[in-house]
């Protein structure tokens, strides 16, 4: 088919690289704020010392959600998507100054709302829930963001549609349709928070109705929240599928199953979002039962996941390095190679993640969880493992790929993913326990006067956890930042990892290649699950909740 | 191109591993379901519509509390403010079955009564109702569980369940 080598062009490696300066720089200063919270956790009240610029555990905590979970999430992955669509297809972006378009209005969003946010005029968390009342520029900005990844996914539909018409016949390459299929599911996803801000917080926060309703609010919210979980996690899967069995030396095992799990997700990931909203007082509980339910659907692709990604695992450690055995085939992996070792380490931190998401979306054990410190211990274990940890791994091939400089420190680079491996591990682990014990989340817990001494020990492992965590992060940011800024060229002779698969995917079933009917499932199922819902809840809006600024 | 014949190519532990998947998400969702309803677990439900700028001055959560409607039945209303519930304590007989009726005049809170299922979003122009029956004497901390502003940590109260 195509040339084997194909070079991604100078111009969109340096655009790629800009993605990465703004999502590790975000990175950066978001976890500034982690070991903060930690140790705040453990008695260890350092607030006071950045009192003169920052003015509560509040506002940090604003800075570490949106940062972490929105800023680094989001320029990583329409950086890295955009390599995979280039690379996937062998094709130069079809508008690429669309996608330069795209690129820059996040920025702008960025800055527009990280000003707020900094003056402390935006002390809303990374959830934002009226009537709590942030100046206008945080839900601007957040907006901006938002529609500049949309723009950047046009990009992406573009050029797969140009690439279709070029290739009549041929199966779409894997990982730009995975690449595709994210950047579609997100679209249809972040309708929720675009309408919720567009038709209320935004006209609210400049003054022009008086109220807002808190709970459509949070049923607009929830409908982007959830698969916001999925636009984390399928970036990570694509590396996991398409390019990890690769650097171990081996090949994709079912290319048929990996397309059928990406559908599957795109199917699936929205009309769940009720399941965060479990103890809401405004929904019927028959909904929340229907969306329980459908919770347990994504199981499957998950599953598949595993399946596939665990089975090409294992067949390049028995063909390629002689692995045997039922388990001790783990040990002959590549583990030396930092990039393998963060993305095995960051499976098998979802590991346990999924166990506990299980355990979130029942609807009865919820009851006992909901808003408990168990929740962000869960998803440190998803988007601060699982994706983030998987966005090292990659990032530990991609820059060098980028910038032509090989990688530096590649010790140090394995110790860092060991390293906030071992502090997660703690950290996690003590979240989970002292939330079943009745902690609450986002609450400077060294204030609170309801604690009981049983929790003592575990946020005193949540400090040491949380700290262990920030040593591997500086670790990380030394290498990066090492590599990025090395002076002396050493020309890096990196290739892109893309695994073959097993089976030639031209025998792949042609329903898997097909839009239409995926998206006329995904509009339905959407519609069954939460058409009758927004109708009543938008029927009987109430806008008489004003709210303000309460910090 | 189009002899190539297509399959999905599964492999026999691949088919095996998406049956026992499948029989597993059913068997969760048949176990959530039947526990749900065979506890009579219950999650809030659409109770009311109040209008929050009003209701801390007129209707029941002007005068927030217990009321004592038979021999240990009791209703609560809770009025979360920032940053405090009222009332800030409440004393029931053990045995004692209370239905909560929880709303706010101003901020999203929660409220979650320690080692109870009584765990819920408190939402301005809501009310978040459960019951609940005390079958153990001891002070039971009502806290805040939803970030609501400056002073959300101090935010508790507490229920005395006495014999
Ligand atoms: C050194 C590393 C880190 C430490 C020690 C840390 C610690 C914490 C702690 C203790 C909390 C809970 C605060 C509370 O509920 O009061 C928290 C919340 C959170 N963290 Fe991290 N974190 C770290 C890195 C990350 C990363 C890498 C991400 C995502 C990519 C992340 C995303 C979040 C989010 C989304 C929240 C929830 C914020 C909210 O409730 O509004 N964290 N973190
Ligand atoms: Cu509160």
């Amino acid at each position: 088919m195509s040339t084997p080598n194909y070079e991604v062009s100078q111009a969109d490696k340096k655009f790629i690289g800009l993605h990465l300066l703004f999502a590790t720089a975000s990175l950066f200063v978001g976890i500034l704020f982690g070991p903060l919270q930690a140790l705040e956790h453990s008695g260890l009240d350092l607030y006071p010392y950045i009192k003169p610029i920052f003015q509560s555990y509040y506002q940090g905590l604003t800075i570490h959600g949106v940062l972490n979970a929105l800023v680094w999430t989001t320029f990583f992955i329409t950086g890295f998507l955009t390599l995979v669509v280039i690379f996937g297809l062998k094709r130069d972006l079809r508008y690429p100054k669309l996608n330069r378009v795209g690129f820059w209005v996040m920025v702008v969003g960025l800055v527009t709302t990280a000003v707020p946010i900094l003056l402390d005029e935006a002390t809303v968390l990374y959830t934002f829930y009226p009537p709590l009342k942030a100046h206008w520029a945080f839900y601007a900005g957040l907006t901006l963001i938002v529609v500049g990844s949309w723009i950047e996914g046009y990009g992406f539909f573009f050029t797969f549609a140009a690439w279709r018409k070029e290739n009549p016949g041929v199966r779409s390459p894997l990982m730009a349709l995975m690449a595709v299929i994210t950047m579609a599911m997100w679209q249809i996803a972040t309708l929720g928070i675009a309408v919720e801000i567009l038709t209320m917080l935004l006209p609210w926060s400049l003054g022009l109705i008086e109220g807002t309703d808190p709970q459509l609010a949070r049923t607009y919210f929830w409908f982007t929240g959830h698969p916001l979980v999925y636009f984390w996690l399928l970036p990570a899967y694509i590396s996991w599928y398409a390019m990890l069995p690769k650097q171990v030396g081996g090949k994709l095992f079912s290319d048929a199953l990996a397309r059928t799990a990406f559908w599957l997700f795109f199917l699936l990931s929205t009309p769940l979002g009720f399941h965060h909203q479990f103890v809401d007082p405004g929904i019927p509980a028959g909904w929340k039962f229907l969306h329980a339910m459908l919770t347990y659907s994504v199981f499957i692709p998950s599953m598949l996941t595993a399946f596939t990604v665990i089975a090409s695992l294992e067949r390049a450690a028995k063909k390629t390095h002689g692995g045997k055995g039922l388990l001790s085939w783990i040990r002959v992996l590549p583990w030396g190679d930092p990039s393998v070792s963060a993305q095995l380490l960051a499976g098998i931190l979802f590991f346990f993640g999924g166990v506990g998401g299980l355990t979130n979306a029942s609807y009865n054990v919820n009851l006992v969880l909901h808003n408990t410190a168990w929740v962000p211990g869960h998803f440190h274990l998803t988007v601060a493992s699982a994706a983030t940890l998987s966005f090292w791994g990659i990032s530990y091939w991609l820059i060098p790929y980028l910038t032509g400089k090989e990688l530096k420190h590649k010790k140090l680079a394995s110790w860092a993913n060991w390293i906030w491996f071992v502090g997660m591990i703690i950290f996690s682990n003590a979240m989970h326990v002292v939330g079943l014990l009745g902690a609450p989340r986002r609450t400077p817990l060294g204030l609170a006067p309801y604690i009981p001494e049983e929790w003592n020990g575990h946020l005193l492992r949540v400090g040491i956890g949380g700290s262990i965590m920030f040593i591997g992060a500086c670790f990380y940011f030394y290498v990066v930042a090492r590599t990025a800024w090395a002076k002396k060229y050493e020309p890096a002779n990196v290739e892109i990892p893309a695994a073959e698969s097993v089976h030639d995917p031209q025998q792949t079933p042609e329903w898997l290649d097909k839009w239409v009917p995926w998206i006329i499932a995904t509009v339905a199922l959407i519609i069954i699950a939460y058409g009758p819902q927004l109708v009543d809840q938008i029927a009987n809006i109430s806008l008489n909740s004003p709210g303000g600024k309460f910090w | 191109m189009s002899e190539i014949k297509t399959s999905m190519n599964l492999d026999p532990y691949e088919r095996n591993w998406i049956i026992i998947s499948i029989v597993l998400a059913v068997i969760f969702a048949i176990i959530i379901a039947v526990a749900g309803f065979a506890y009579g677990i219950q999650v809030p439900s659409p109770e009311q519509r109040v209008d929050p700028r009003t209701v801390a001055l007129e209707g029941p959560w002007a005068d927030p509390g217990l009321r004592e409607l038979a021999p240990g039945k009791y209703d609560a209303y809770i009025l979360a403010q920032t940053w405090s519930f009222v009332p800030r304590e409440m004393t029931v007989p053990v045995g004692a079955e209370v239905t909560f009726y929880i709303t706010s005049k101003d901020v999203q809170h929660g409220l979650k009564l320690q080692d109870t299922n009584l765990n819920v979003q408190v939402v301005p122009g809501q009310v978040s109702k459960l019951t609940i029956t005390f079958d153990e004497p001891g002070d039971y901390d009502y806290i805040c569980t939803e970030y609501c502003g400056a002073a959300h940590a101090v935010m508790f109260g507490t229920l005395h369940v006495e014999e």
